[in-house]
C-alpha cells in the first residue's frame, strides 16, 4: 500500500468522525430544544385553563362588590395581556400580573361574607389557586429543561455547532418578585 | 419523542434509565435460558435421547419467550391485584389526584392510573413498564397519617421511579421472584411427600420418582440463591436514595418526604398485604422488621434513619 493511500485513509477517516460528530450534536440540540418547547406548551395549557376562568370568576364577584372598579380592571387587563403574549417571557410577565391582580381580588372580597359564602365563588377560588400550583410545577419543568439546553448550546465543543446552526439559548420562565411586591390590598375603593 | 426529562441531572438520570433498561433485558433472557438448560438437564436425566432433548428444551424455552412478554406486559396488574390495591377516580380521591396530577407536571411525566389500597400501614409503591403505563398506589393508612407536604414527598418518590423506569426492573423482579417462590414450595412439598410415600409403598416404581424427586430438590436449592440475588439486583440502596433527592428537587421541599418518613418509622403497623417478592417495590420495608427469617435475608431497604438524615441534611 503506498503512502498516498494511508494518507487519504486517514484523511477519510478523520472527516467522517468530525461529520457523525455534527451530526449527533446537531440531533442532541434538536431533541433538548423540542424538550423546551413541549414544557412550554405544558405551561401554556395551565395559563390558558387559568384564563378561561377569570371572567366567571369577575361576573360572580362583580354581583357582591359592583363598585371595585379598578380590581376588575386590572384582573381583566392582566388576562388581556396574558392572552395576547406571544413569547414565554411575555407570558411570565402577564402571568405575574394576574396573580397579583387575583390576590388583590380575593383580599378585597374576604370583606363581602355573602360573597365569601357562595359556592360558585368557592369552587372558581379552588380551582384557581390549583391553578396556581400547576403553573408553579409546569414552570419548574421549563426552567429544567431550559437551564439543560442553555448548557448544552454553551458548553464546547457544542457551542460551534450551535452557533453555526442558530440554536440560542432559551428564556426562563421566571415568577417576579417585583410583580408579588406591587400586591397592595384596599378596601377604601 | 416522548421520553421525559426528571428535574435531577439528566447525566445519572439516562444512565440510570440506561441501566435499568439493561438489567430487566438480562433478567429476562436469563429466565428464558434457565428454563431451556433445566428442560433439558431433565430431558436427560430422564434418559430422553439428546436430540428429543434438545426439542424439548426448545419449545421449553420457546413457551418461556411468550410468558416473559406476557409478564411484561401484564406483571403491573399482577403486583397491582396480590397488594389488593383498587383503581380510583378523582372524584373519590380528589387530593390524591391533585397531588399526583400536579407533581406529574413538574417532573413532565404522563398521569399514571391512580390506586389506593385499604390498609392502615404508612406505604405506597409504583408500577408499570414505562412512564405511559404507570400505576401508582398508596394506602389508606398514608393519606389519613400523613399532611400534604408529607404525600407529595412520597408521590415525588414513587414517580421518580416512574421516570427512571425503576418501576418497570423492579416489576419484573417482582413476578419473577413470586414464580420462583412458589416453584421452589412445589418443589420442597413434592419431596416431602414423595419421601413419604415412597416409605409406605416400598418398592414400586422407585427409580424414575426418585430421580424426580432428586431433581426437585436440586433445583430448588439452586433457585433460592437466584431469589437472594434477583432482589439485591431490583434493589439498590443508590435506588432508594436517588429517588428520594429526585423527590426533594421535585417537591422543593425535602422536610416533606423526611417527615414522611419518620412517620412511617415510627409507625408499626406492617402492611399486610406484601410479600416476599413485592417487599422491595415499597417505599419502606412494609415487615416493620416482624418478617421471618427469609425476608430479612433479603433486607429490602437502606435503613430509614439514614434516608431522614440525608434528607435534613439538604
Amino acid at each position: 500500500m503506498s503512502a498516498g493511500i494511508i494518507v487519504l485513509i486517514v484523511i477519510l477517516a478523520i472527516v467522517a468522525v468530525v461529520i457523525l460528530f455534527i451530526w449527533s450534536t446537531y440531533n442532541g440540540l434538536v431533541t433538548l430544544r423540542q424538550r423546551v418547547r413541549e414544557a412550554w406548551s405544558g405551561i401554556d395549557v395551565q395559563l390558558k385553563r387559568r384564563a378561561s376562568l377569570v371572567p366567571n370568576l369577575v361576573e360572580t364577584v362583580k354581583g357582591y362588590a359592583a363598585h371595585e372598579k379598578t380590581v376588575f380592571e386590572n384582573v381583566t387587563k392582566a388576562r388581556s395581556a396574558l392572552m395576547s403574549a406571544t413569547t414565554p417571557q411575555q407570558a411570565a410577565q402577564a402571568d405575574n400580573m394576574l396573580t397579583g391582580a387575583l390576590k388583590t381580588l380575593f383580599a378585597v372580597s374576604e370583606a363581602y361574607p355573602d360573597l365569601k359564602a357562595n359556592q360558585n365563588f368557592l369552587q372558581l377560588q379552588g380551582e384557581l389557586s390549583d391553578l396556581e400550583a400547576k403553573i408553579a410545577y409546569a414552570r419548574q419543568f421549563y426552567n429544567t429543561n431550559v437551564r439543560d439546553f442553555n448548557t448544552r448550546v454553551q458548553v464546547f465543543p457544542a457551542v460551534l455547532i450551535a452557533r453555526n446552526f442558530g440554536f440560542k439559548e432559551e428564556g426562563y420562565f421566571e415568577a417576579e418578585e417585583a410583580a408579588r411586591a406591587d400586591v397592595k390590598v384596599s378596601f377604601s375603593n | 419523542m416522548s421520553r421525559s426529562a426528571s428535574p435531577t441531572s439528566s447525566i445519572s438520570i439516562h444512565d440510570a434509565i440506561a441501566a435499568n433498561r439493561r438489567n430487566t433485558n438480562l433478567l429476562m433472557g436469563g429466565f428464558v435460558l434457565t428454563v431451556g438448560v433445566v428442560v433439558f438437564a431433565a430431558g436427560v436425566v430422564l434418559g430422553l435421547p439428546p436430540d428429543v432433548s434438545g426439542i424439548v428444551a426448545a419449545v421449553g424455552a420457546g413457551i418461556s419467550v411468550v410468558i416473559a412478554w406476557l409478564l411484561y406486559r401484564s406483571s403491573d396488574s399482577i403486583v397491582l391485584g396480590i397488594s389488593e390495591a383498587k383503581q380510583v377516580t378523582r372524584e373519590q380521591y380528589p387530593e390524591l389526584f391533585r397531588t399526583v396530577e400536579n407533581l406529574c407536571i413538574g417532573a413532565g411525566l404522563p398521569m399514571p392510573k391512580v390506586y389506593v389500597i385499604q390498609d392502615g400501614a404508612i406505604n405506597a409503591f409504583a408500577t408499570g413498564r414505562d412512564p405511559h403505563h404507570a400505576s401508582i398506589a398508596v394506602t389508606t393508612g398514608l393519606l389519613q397519617k400523613t399532611e400534604k407536604l408529607e404525600l407529595e414527598g412520597v408521590i415525588g418518590h414513587e414517580l421518580s421511579h416512574v421516570g427512571n423506569y425503576d418501576t418497570r426492573l423492579m416489576m419484573v423482579t417482582a413476578v419473577l421472584v413470586g414464580l420462583i417462590a412458589i416453584l421452589v414450595d412445589v418443589m420442597l412439598r413434592m419431596t416431602w411427600y414423595g419421601a413419604g410415600a415412597r416409605k409406605r409403598y416400598k418398592g414400586k416404581g422407585e427409580g424414575g420418582a426418585g430421580v424426580l424427586l432428586l431433581i426437585g430438590a436440586i433445583v430448588a436449592l439452586v433457585l433460592a440463591p437466584i431469589v437472594a440475588r434477583l432482589i439485591q439486583l431490583a434493589v439498590s440502596r443508590q435506588r432508594e436514595y436517588l429517588a428520594d433527592a429526585s423527590s426533594a428537587l421535585l417537591t422543593r421541599y425535602p422536610a416533606g418526604l423526611a417527615g414522611a418518613l419518620e412517620k412511617i418509622s415510627k409507625d408499626d403497623d406492617p402492611l399486610d398485604v406484601a410479600t416476599k417478592g413485592t417487599a422491595h417495590l415499597f417505599i419502606a420495608d412494609p415487615f416493620k422488621g416482624n418478617e421471618s427469617s427469609l425476608n430479612s435475608l433479603f433486607q429490602t431497604h437502606p435503613p430509614i434513619a439514614e434516608r431522614i438524615a440525608r434528607l435534613r441534611a439538604m
